[in-house]
């Protein structure tokens, strides 16, 4: 019976924390709303002057019966839910266009970034895994490289690029860059970390049974620090997916980062408030796809 | 010429304070060990029977001397001779079956898939762990785990079975029936093994001789008891044998008393005319004479 109860408690909090989670949504998207609301234009204690200048400056239009109203296409501050809504909508009706060099749909961009994304992070990862290894298992390297990596640590990807773009020439491959520099950091320290902690037993293990070199770092070196790699790999994956937004923007390279500074050269903020809406998916996505990948690779002693 | 030998071996470890003269674990160790023969080394914590073992295996440096198998000096890990772990230490992210696969192949890389495969199901059997054989080591009980380390340990037919106490952390009524398994194991292959223990009980069982380590630091061979219990021994009726309790006590009595005021010395160097005599050998024999069932005898 005291199973039974706790089990439908648990049920309740769940419902509890989702109904909650509504509720919050609800609160911020009136709370946009109303924030956003366009006032209406009211002409009292403006002179005639005055509201012929605005209407000039096409800040008012006329309505009916001879009054004015604020000009809906030159609507102040930020748009409301709506309108956003209104312009997704829009967006995702025709999600793989190609209009120009500029204009690709929603779709392309999205396939873009995560190509960018991907093909930095597994670069970067590859490359941090196996300098990680190197640098774990011989302390000598370790002691004469990690001066090197203390420096270069803390330099922000971005601080890179134009040198980058000077020596690649190609944005496309800066891009790609970029992203490997801010992926290769922590799985790189984490590896060489996982590897020099790996439990002494299984080494001895290694060694009475005479493994090779390869079977040595794939079977027993490797899984063994996977726990950690896999720890590192999250916190790359996190820091890239932060670089390849300003990577785009500075760049201009097609993606979900590059199209919220379109939108804002377009000084069109329904399309900036769509792509930050967009790369928030997008990352969701690519996390929920990682943290698949990443427990399939840990294991429990 | 004996199968393996401990000739002069000695462990040195660093001042704790970082100066001052090293510490000295144990010193000039010798002992001979015969084929076959299964040889137990007791003593307290701190006497150094572990760093001993793994000297043998090759996972730790001897200071000064060295371990000879069949004539050669052995200083690295190698497959001649295998280790049991106190902690089991199998690789967690793999099987039972993994687990042992991966000794077999090692021990015959020129074995097909097939003959690997068939051959480390035959170890899997031995130790009943059959239906476990997909399971990880974290799914499995202590005993089971140590069932899979004596598995892996066995099925690479070691010249040399270390023993590293391997029963010491599964629970008492498990200990007998893997203790079992180990003697069925032991009594097909008779390896030499040398292994290290806590329990008197399971070191008269299964010895053919018993070395007595005195106290640490500054350990050395106290004494060896030649145990003449006859085999096949069976856990349940060998506390019968006359001998039993009398070897039992003897035993104990040393790590009680003598272990401690035998060691005693500071300084290694004084132990030194009393390790060149050689340690005191007590032999229990099955037909005890009448007037003294203790039989003396110094080995030089």
């Amino acid at each position: 019976m005291a199973e039974k109860i706790e089990v439908s408690e648990k049920k309740v909090n769940h419902f509890v924390s989702m109904f909650l989670s509504f509720l919050i949504l609800v609160f911020l998207i009136g709370l946009w709303y109303l924030t956003t609301l366009q006032k209406v234009f009211d002409s009292a204690g403006l002179t005639e002057d005055q509201i012929t200048v605005m209407e000039f400056n096409a800040d008012i239009i006329p309505a009916e019966d001879g009054a004015y109203e604020y000009n809906p296409a030159k609507t102040n501050g930020v748009p409301g839910p709506i309108a956003v809504l209104k312009y997704s909508i829009e967006q995702f009706s025709h999600p793989f266009h190609k209009k120009g060099t500029n204009d690709h749909g929603i779709g392309h961009l999205v396939i873009y970034t995560t190509k960018r994304f991907f093909t930095g992070f597994l670069i970067a990862s590859v490359v941090a895994i196996f300098v990680g290894v190197i640098i774990g298992l011989n302390t000598i390297i370790f002691q004469a490289l990690n001066p090197f990596f203390q420096i270069l640590k803390p330099i922000s990807p971005l601080a890179w690029m134009p040198l980058l773009l000077y020596t690649v020439k190609d944005p496309q491959t800066t891009a790609v860059l970029v992203v490997f520099m801010a992926a290769i950091w922590p799985t790189m320290a984490n590896t060489a970390f996982g590897v020099k902690s790996l439990k002494k037993e299984y080494l001895h293990i290694a060694s009475i049974l005479q493994l090779s070199w390869f079977t040595r770092l794939f079977k027993v070196v490797l899984p063994g620090a996977a726990p950690a790699i896999v720890a590192g790999l999250r916190i790359s994956f996190g820091a890239a997916l932060v670089a390849v937004v300003p990577a785009e923007m500075l760049l201009g390279e097609l993606g979900v980062g590059y199209l919220t500074w379109i939108e804002w050269n377009n000084l069109d903020l329904s399309g900036v408030l769509f792509a930050i809406g967009v790369i928030g998916l997008v990352g969701w996505s690519l996390d929920l796809l990682f943290n698949r990948v990443a427990n399939a690779l840990t294991y429990s002693e | 010429m004996s199968y393996l030998e401990l000739s002069k071996i000695s462990k040195y470890y660093k001042n704790p304070e970082g100066r001052g003269e090293p510490l000295c674990v144990f010193k000039d160790i010798n002992l001979k060990i015969n084929e076959s023969e299964f040889i137990t080394v007791v003593g307290h914590s701190g006497c150094g029977k572990s760093t001993m073992l793994n000297i043998i295996a090759g996972l730790d440096e001897a200071s000064t001397g060295g371990v000879i198998l069949e004539g050669k000096e052995v200083n690295s890990p190698g497959l001649d001779r295998s280790v049991v772990f106190q902690n089991f230490a199998l690789i967690p992210w793999m099987t039972v079956y993994q687990n042992i696969r991966l000794a077999v192949k090692a021990a015959n890389p020129d074995w097909t898939k097939d003959q690997i495969k068939e051959y480390s199901y035959k170890y899997i059997d031995l130790v009943n762990l059959r239906e476990a054989a997909n399971k990880r080591p974290a799914a499995l009980s202590g005993g089971m785990k140590q069932r899979v380390g004596l598995a892996r340990a066995f099925c690479i037919n070691p010249k040399v079975l270390l023993l590293d106490e391997p029963f010491a952390q599964i629970d008492a009524l498990t200990r007998g029936v893997i203790q079992d398994e180990l003697v069925e194991m032991w009594e097909d292959t008779k390896n030499t093994v040398f292994m290290v223990t806590h329990d008197v009980d399971e070191a008269i069982l299964l010895s053919d001789r018993v070395v007595l380590m005195t106290n640490g630091p500054n350990a050395r061979i106290g004494e060896i008891i030649e145990i003449g219990i006859p085999r096949p021994r069976e856990r349940t009726t060998i506390i019968d044998h006359p001998q039993y309790y009398k070897i039992r006590n003897h035993i104990i009595h040393f790590l009680v008393e003598r272990s401690k005021k035998m060691s005693g010395a500071a300084n290694c160097d004084v132990e030194q005319a009393s390790a060149e005599e050689g340690p005191l050998v007590v032999h229990f024999r099955e037909e005890p004479p009448p007037d003294t069932d203790l039989k003396l005898r110094v080995v030089g």
